[in-house]
C-alpha cells in the first residue's frame, strides 16, 4: 500500500472502457459484432495528436500498466518501472495509452463476459483471437482515440510481437517500434511449454471442457501449475538460485511431500495468487495466440520480406539470461530488418533476471530506453 | 569530427550505404547520414557508445566483430568502414574478407608498428611500446594484431585486393613529407581505401 504516491509515479488511474458496435474480423475466420475494450491512458495527447505511445501486454497482463488504482494497492501497474513523469516513457511528454488484449478477463471482451446472442458467459466458445486480431482491434480503439498514427507502439515479450505486427499490419500508423525481450515467432521448447500449462489446466477436473462458469466452479489447480512452470521460464537459473538457493523452509526435512524447500512455497504461492486472479479459459487463448503467431509463415518463412512493408524505426533489446526468449531471437528479428534494410538499433543488455527482466529497472536497459523515448519524443513534440 | 574521419569521409559517396564497423558513439556515421544522405548502421559492442548511438539517432546494433558479418548479405553496402578496430580483431584477415564481400569498397585505418618511434621503443628499450596514441601495457590491451603498412600491404597484395587510395598521417592526422617519403617508418596511422 503506498502511503503517499511514489515520485515518478503516474499517481491514481482510473480505467476506461470504449464499446463497439461494429464487425471485427478474426484470423481464425469467426468474428466479434461487438465488443469492449478497457483501458488506461497517461499524460496529455498533445494539439495535433502526434504524442501517442501504445503499450501492448504480454502474456498475462492488461490495461493497469502503470500508477495505482487507489491508495490501498500494494502494487503499482506491471510497467511502472518504465511508465510515467521523468521515466524511460515520460508521461510529461507522450500520452500513452494501455488496453486489456480481446480474450482477456480484466475487462475487454473474453471468455468470461457475456456473449450478447446467448445471454450466457462465452467460456470456451469466445473465438480464438491472434496477434493480428488484436493489432486491429488497437487499431479501432486508436481511431476512436483519434490518434492516427502512434509516436510508438512499445512491448516486452508477447507485448513485442504485437509492436512488431503493428509494423506489418499499419505501416503508416506508427513512427517507432520497440520490441523488447520478444521473438518473431516461438520455438518447439516455447510451444512445448504452452502446451504443458493447456494440459493442466485442461486435465483439471474442474474444467468441464471450459464450462466452469455454468459449474460454479474454476480449475484452480490446472491454472496453478501452468503459472508454476510458466514462472520457471520466466526467470535465470542464476536469479532463482540467488533468490532462493535450496534454502529450507523449517531447518529439517520433512521427507514428505510437502514444502521444503524456499523455491518451492514461492512458486507455490505465486501460483495460488495467479490462479485466483486469472480466467484459465483467457490463459488457453493467450498461449496459443503465442503459438500461432509468425509473420513470415505467409512470407514462405522469409522473415525479411514479412516485415517489408514496415515504415517505422525499430529498436529491440533482449536480456542475456532470456532463456525464453534469448537473444538469438532477437537477433532474428534485427537480421531480417537489416535485410529488409530497416532502420534498427539493437541492444543486447546483460542481465542477470532471466526472461522477466524487461520489466526491471536494469540501468543499462533504462538508460537505453529512456535514450531512445527522448529521441522519439524530440521529433513529436517539437 | 576526428581528423581521420575527416579524411576518408571524402571517399564516401553521397547517399550510399555504409556499414561501420566499430561504430564507437556514432559520430561519423551522425555525420553522414545529415551532411550526406548516407543511410547506415553501425556495429559496436561498447555499451557507453552503444547508448550515445541510441540518443543521437544513430542505427547501432549490438554485435561482435569477431563472430563475423554472416547476418549481412553479400554486396549490401556501398562501402565498409572500419576505424581504428583492425588491430583489436582476432582475425583482421578474415574480417577484411568480410568487409569486401558484404561492401564493394572498404576504408581501414590502423596504427603503423613500424613507426620510427615504435622502433625506437622497442629498440632502444626491449620493451612494447607505450605512447599517448596507444595508452595500454601489454597485458591489458584491447590491441592484439599489430601490424606495420608494409604488413598490411603484403596482406593486400596476398590477397589480391586493389588499393583505391592510401593515406599515411601522423597522430593529429596531418600528412607530412616525410611520411610521404617513407610511410612505413614515419606514418603513424595508415588509412586505405580498398576494393576486390
Amino acid at each position: 500500500m503506498p502511503e503517499s504516491i511514489p515520485e515518478g509515479s503516474v499517481g491514481l488511474v482510473e480505467p476506461q472502457s470504449i464499446d463497439f458496435n461494429q464487425t471485427l474480423q478474426l484470423l481464425s475466420g469467426r468474428s466479434l459484432t461487438s465488443f469492449t475494450l478497457v483501458y488506461e491512458t497517461y499524460g496529455t495527447l498533445n494539439a495535433d495528436h502526434s504524442n501517442a505511445v501504445l503499450i501492448c501486454h504480454a502474456l498475462s497482463g492488461h490495461h493497469h500498466a502503470a500508477g495505482y488504482h487507489s491508495m490501498d494497492d500494494k502494487k503499482p501497474g506491471w510497467w511502472d518501472s518504465a511508465i510515467g513523469p521523468g521515466k524511460a516513457i515520460d508521461t510529461n511528454r507522450f500520452f500513452v495509452v494501455s488496453l486489456n488484449n480481446l480474450g482477456g478477463c480484466h475487462g475487454s471482451s473474453g471468455p468470461t463476459s457475456i456473449d450478447p446472442k446467448t445471454g450466457q458467459p462465452y467460456g470456451p466458445d469466445f473465438p480464438m483471437v491472434t496477434v493480428q486480431d488484436w493489432v486491429n482491434s488497437q487499431a479501432m480503439l486508436a481511431d476512436q482515440l483519434g490518434i492516427e498514427q502512434w509516436a510508438a507502439v512499445v512491448g516486452g515479450s508477447l507485448g513485442g510481437m504485437q509492436a512488431l505486427q503493428w509494423s506489418i499490419s499499419y505501416p503508416e500508423r506508427l513512427r517507432h517500434a520497440l520490441v523488447i525481450a520478444s521473438a518473431p515467432r516461438l520455438s518447439a521448447q516455447n510451444i512445448g511449454f504452452n502446451e504443458v500449462a493447456r494440459q493442466a489446466i485442461m486435465t483439471d477436473e474442474s474444467f468441464h471442457n471450459g464450462h466452469y462458469q455454468q459449474q460454479e466452479t474454476i480449475p484452480r489447480r490446472g491454472l496453478k501449475l501452468a503459472r508454476m512452470i510458466g514462472h520457471i521460464t520466466y526467470l535465470s537459473d542464476d536469479s532463482m538460485r540467488q533468490k532462493f538457493g535450496r534454502e529450507l523452509r523449517s531447518s529439517k526435512l520433512k521427507f514428505g511431500y510437502e514444502v521444503d524447500f524456499e523455491v518451492e512455497s514461492y512458486l507455490r504461492y505465486q501460483g495460488q495468487t495467479f490462479s485466483e486472479a486469472f480466467d484459465a479459459n483467457s490463459y488457453l487463448l493467450m498461449t496459443k495466440a503465442l503459438d500461432y503467431f509468425d509473420p513470415a509463415r505467409e512470407c514462405n518463412d522469409d522473415l525479411a520480406t514479412a516485415l517489408q512493408p514496415a515504415q517505422c524505426k525499430f529498436m529491440l533489446v533482449s536480456f542475456t539470461t532470456d532463456w525464453r526468449f534469448a537473444p538469438e531471437r532477437s537477433r532474428e528479428i534485427v537480421n531480417a530488418l537489416l535485410e529488409a534494410r530497416k532502420e534498427v538499433c539493437y541492444l543486447e543488455v546483460d542481465a542477470p533476471q532471466g526472461h522477466d527482466a524487461f520489466l526491471m529497472p536494469i540501468p543499462r536497459y533504462i538508460e537505453a530506453f529512456s535514450a531512445y523515448m527522448n529521441r522519439v519524443a524530440n521529433e513529436v513534440c517539437n | 569530427m576526428r581528423s581521420d574521419l575527416e579524411c576518408i569521409q571524402r571517399w564516401i559517396k553521397p547517399n550510399s550505404r555504409v556499414l561501420d564497423l566499430g561504430c564507437g558513439d556514432g559520430i561519423f556515421l551522425d555525420y553522414l547520414n545529415k551532411d550526406r544522405g548516407v543511410q547506415g548502421y553501425g556495429l559496436e559492442i561498447n555499451p557507453q557508445d552503444i547508448a550515445q548511438c541510441v540518443e543521437r539517432g544513430v542505427n547501432v546494433i549490438e554485435q561482435d566483430l569477431d563472430k563475423g558479418l554472416h547476418n549481412f548479405s553479400d554486396k549490401s553496402f556501398d562501402t565498409v568502414v572500419m576505424t581504428q578496430a583492425l588491430q583489436a580483431v582476432h582475425y583482421p584477415d578474415q574480417i577484411l574478407d568480410e568487409m569486401l564481400r558484404v561492401g564493394s569498397e572498404c576504408i581501414i585505418t590502423f596504427p603503423n608498428f613500424g613507426h620510427w618511434r615504435c622502433r625506437g621503443y622497442l629498440g632502444w628499450r626491449g620493451r612494447m611500446p607505450v605512447s599517448k596514441f596507444m595508452p595500454y601495457t601489454w597485458y591489458n590491451t584491447p590491441n592484439i594484431h599489430f601490424c606495420t603498412f608494409k604488413d598490411f600491404e603484403a596482406l593486400c597484395f596476398q590477397k589480391n585486393l586493389h588499393i583505391l587510395d592510401r593515406l599515411v598521417v601522423d597522430q593529429t592526422h596531418q600528412g607530412h613529407w616525410l611520411s610521404k617519403f617513407s610511410p612505413n617508418l614515419f606514418g603513424e596511422i595508415a588509412i586505405y581505401h580498398l576494393t576486390r
